[in-house]
């Protein structure tokens, strides 16, 4: 796997898989998110940044389905996402909240085949299709040979992966996370995000995620979307997004834009911070 | 957090983890193929070893039940009046018409109470969940209260009724407050919600009990908890709640183990949160309610059975919530036969020895292991 497959840069083309159309999102009166529109098309990978409070969690979401919009909708391969059972959406869109949390006790491998329930029910109980698809989600993030262990007692980066190992379980199209980075390391941070890469080259997953980095985000996303007051303020290619006045603009900050000298993809160093 | 933090440090090798195979680690040949295989049939084995472990445990202490008492009938007599019905002895009689519904109806509220703790401990991702933090207890309480203070009422019997509406309107107010905030029925809402509704609750049965002696007399025999002096009847009443709720907890297992991972995560695998979390409800309503009803509120064992059972259960719902149940009935039936040898010839409540032996038992507990959650 090297670094320069997850990076490629295709053209954003493609039907579009999951849209938010005009979306206001509030918690009780409080506005967070103000007619936004967003479109996301079959096989991209694209990163929501924005400084802290901007709303790209819960823009995140609502694109999965755990908030109501209180104006507008959101569109899943063209059908509201709202008028649709909980089950059906579960079965084309995994998500990943931030930062969750197992029961105690509980095994890598059972947290995997959770990730089944969607493809179940009382009539079609655990089948040959669910034990493969788990077995497979453990191989293919390295998992396997952790499969017994309790979650609890993994490390930081190693929980992640048996989260995402879970999310592929269910197998689903569509992928959100978010902030999959969060209390890890460096080299976690990058183990993660090289994984959920891969998932996009290899698998075709189409991917959201929500990243706080900038760098990483720029060096793994195809697409990025800035955010910031509620509002959407720039999308496109890493190249076209982060540039010297957008870093002022959203996040008050000073900096220069240097290309990745691994990647070659745009690189923030900050200078100082604004006002 | 921090304990599992605590875990993390405690386990991770300098050497990288991946290269600890860890305690449990078997190099079967082929277990690259099929993760885990081995793990889970081993796994398993435990599991159905302990549940058939517990089965032999409520058959022996059922057995107690009807054997021992505080009047001393010899094995060969009891079995007599089990399989003879044709001699109606004094002895007979007492091992007919009192032991056997005594031991029926432990069986009963035991297997109801260790059921609804394992249900509360789930849906309020709180190891000190009880089905009393949801309001049932005192619920039932104001309900046998107002029973005997507005209309006289005065059996057990009597009281079911009473008790068993106490509790439903208690889970009701605890579960609409508990909805109405903007994320719906949380596990935080919900037990506080249950604990301010339950505090009302009591200062309503103190109010009423303050205010009327005869009232207090009554109650007071019915709130240490009992199983003595109720009869047949009383388990016939019950039965058919404990037999839903139990029906509704095992449907409400698979939920219960998505509900464990967070709320988003259940609803991004599909799980419809309010409606696993109002079959769990109905069915906390209806074990609990029923067991206070037929015996007052009992402590200890919805708290307890649950954290014992999970040491050989995991977290998995399906295997806890029937395990619970066996080992809230084996616990109920020995409490209560200690009960009856130790004071004899009277008789200590069973809701005061399993806070006698529960306590300790507790404490030690935490001693030894720290608790895992659900």
């Amino acid at each position: 796997m090297t670094l320069d497959a997850a990076t490629t840069t295709l053209p954003a083309s493609g039907t579009v898989r999951l849209a938010a159309e005009s979306v206001s999102l509030a918690y009780d009166d409080r506005v967070v998110v103000r007619d936004l529109d967003l479109q996301l098309t079959d096989g991209s990978f694209t990163a929501i940044v924005g400084p802290n409070g901007c709303g790209k969690s819960t823009l995140l979401r609502a694109l999965g389905r755990l908030l109501r919009p209180t104006e507008g909708r959101v569109l899943l391969d063209g059908r509201a996402i709202a008028r649709t059972p909980t089950r059906e959406v579960a079965r084309v869109l995994g998500l990943l909240p931030q930062a969750p949390v197992a029961p105690e006790g509980l095994t890598v491998g059972d947290l995997v085949a959770r990730g089944r329930h969607p493809h179940q029910s009382w009539l079609r109980q655990w089948s040959r299709d669910d034990e493969a698809a788990v077995a497979e989600a453990l191989r293919w993030t390295d998992m396997a040979d952790l499969a017994e262990r309790p979650v609890d007692e993994l490390s930081g980066g190693q929980r992640q992966r048996a989260w995402i190992s879970m999310a592929l379980a269910q197998g689903t199209d569509l992928l959100l996370l978010d902030e999959p980075t969060t209390y890890l390391d460096l080299s976690h941070q990058i183990d993660v995000l090289e994984l959920v890469a891969r998932l996009h080259a290899e698998r075709g997953r189409t991917v959201v995620v929500v990243l706080h980095d900038l760098n990483l985000a720029a060096r793994y996303a195809q697409r990025l979307v800035a955010m910031d007051d509620g509002a959407l303020v720039a999308s496109g290619t890493p190249e076209e997004v982060l540039t010297e006045q957008l870093l002022a603009d959203v996040f008050d900050l000073e900096a220069r834009i240097v290309p990745d000298p691994v990647a070659g993809t745009p690189m923030v160093v900050p200078v100082r911070r604004l006002r | 957090m921090s304990s599992t933090t605590e875990a993390v440090l405690r386990r991770q090798d300098p050497g990288g983890d991946r290269s600890d195979p860890g305690p449990d680690h078997h190099p079967v040949a082929g277990s690259r193929m099929t993760p885990g295989r081995g793990g889970l049939l081993r796994r398993r084995r435990t599991r159905l070893l302990g549940l058939l472990l517990l089965v032999g445990l409520v058959v022996v202490a059922a057995t107690l039940s009807i054997a021992i008492g505080s009047r001393s009938i010899g094995l060969g007599t009891v079995w007599e009046a089990l399989t003879d019905p044709g001699v109606p002895t004094e002895e007979s009689v007492i091992v007919r018409e009192l032991r056997v519904p005594r031991t029926v109806l432990g069986i009963m509220v035991g297997l109801a109470l260790g059921i609804a703790g394992a249900l509360a401990q789930g849906h309020t991702r709180n190891p000190l969940g009880d089905p009393g933090l949801l309001g049932v207890t005192a619920g039932a309480s104001l309900g046998v209260v107002l029973a005997i203070y507005l209309l006289g009422v005065g059996t057990p019997a009597g009281y079911v009724w009473f008790a068993f509406a106490g509790a439903l309107l208690g889970t009701v107010l605890v579960f609409t407050l508990g909805s109405a905030g903007r994320g719906g029925a949380t596990p935080v809402t919900l037990a506080l919600a249950g604990a301010a509704l339950s505090a009302l609750f009591y200062a309503l049965v103190r109010a009423i009990l303050v205010s009327d002696t005869d009232s207090l007399d009554a109650f007071r025999f019915w709130v240490v908890g009992a199983l003595s002096g109720r009869g047949a009847d009383v388990a016939w009443q019950v039965a058919p709640f404990i037999v839903v709720g139990l029906l509704l907890a095992l449907v409400n297992a698979p939920a219960l183990d998505l509900l464990g991972l967070g709320e988003d995560v259940a609803r991004g695998l599909g799980q419809r949160v309010w409606l696993a979390r109002l079959v769990g409800l109905a069915s906390v309503t209806l074990l609990c309610g029923a067991a206070t009803a037929a015996c007052g509120p009992i402590a200890f064992v919805g708290l307890v059975v649950p954290h014992v059972v999970r040491a050989f259960t995991g977290p998995a719902h399906r295997w806890l919530i029937p395990c619970s149940g066996l080992l809230g009935a084996a616990l109920l039936l020995v409490a209560d036969v200690i009960g009856r040898v130790v004071v004899r010839p009277g008789e200590l409540q069973v809701g005061i020895v399993l806070a006698l032996i529960g306590a300790p038992f507790f404490i030690a507990l935490i001693r030894r292991r720290r608790l895992a959650g659900p």
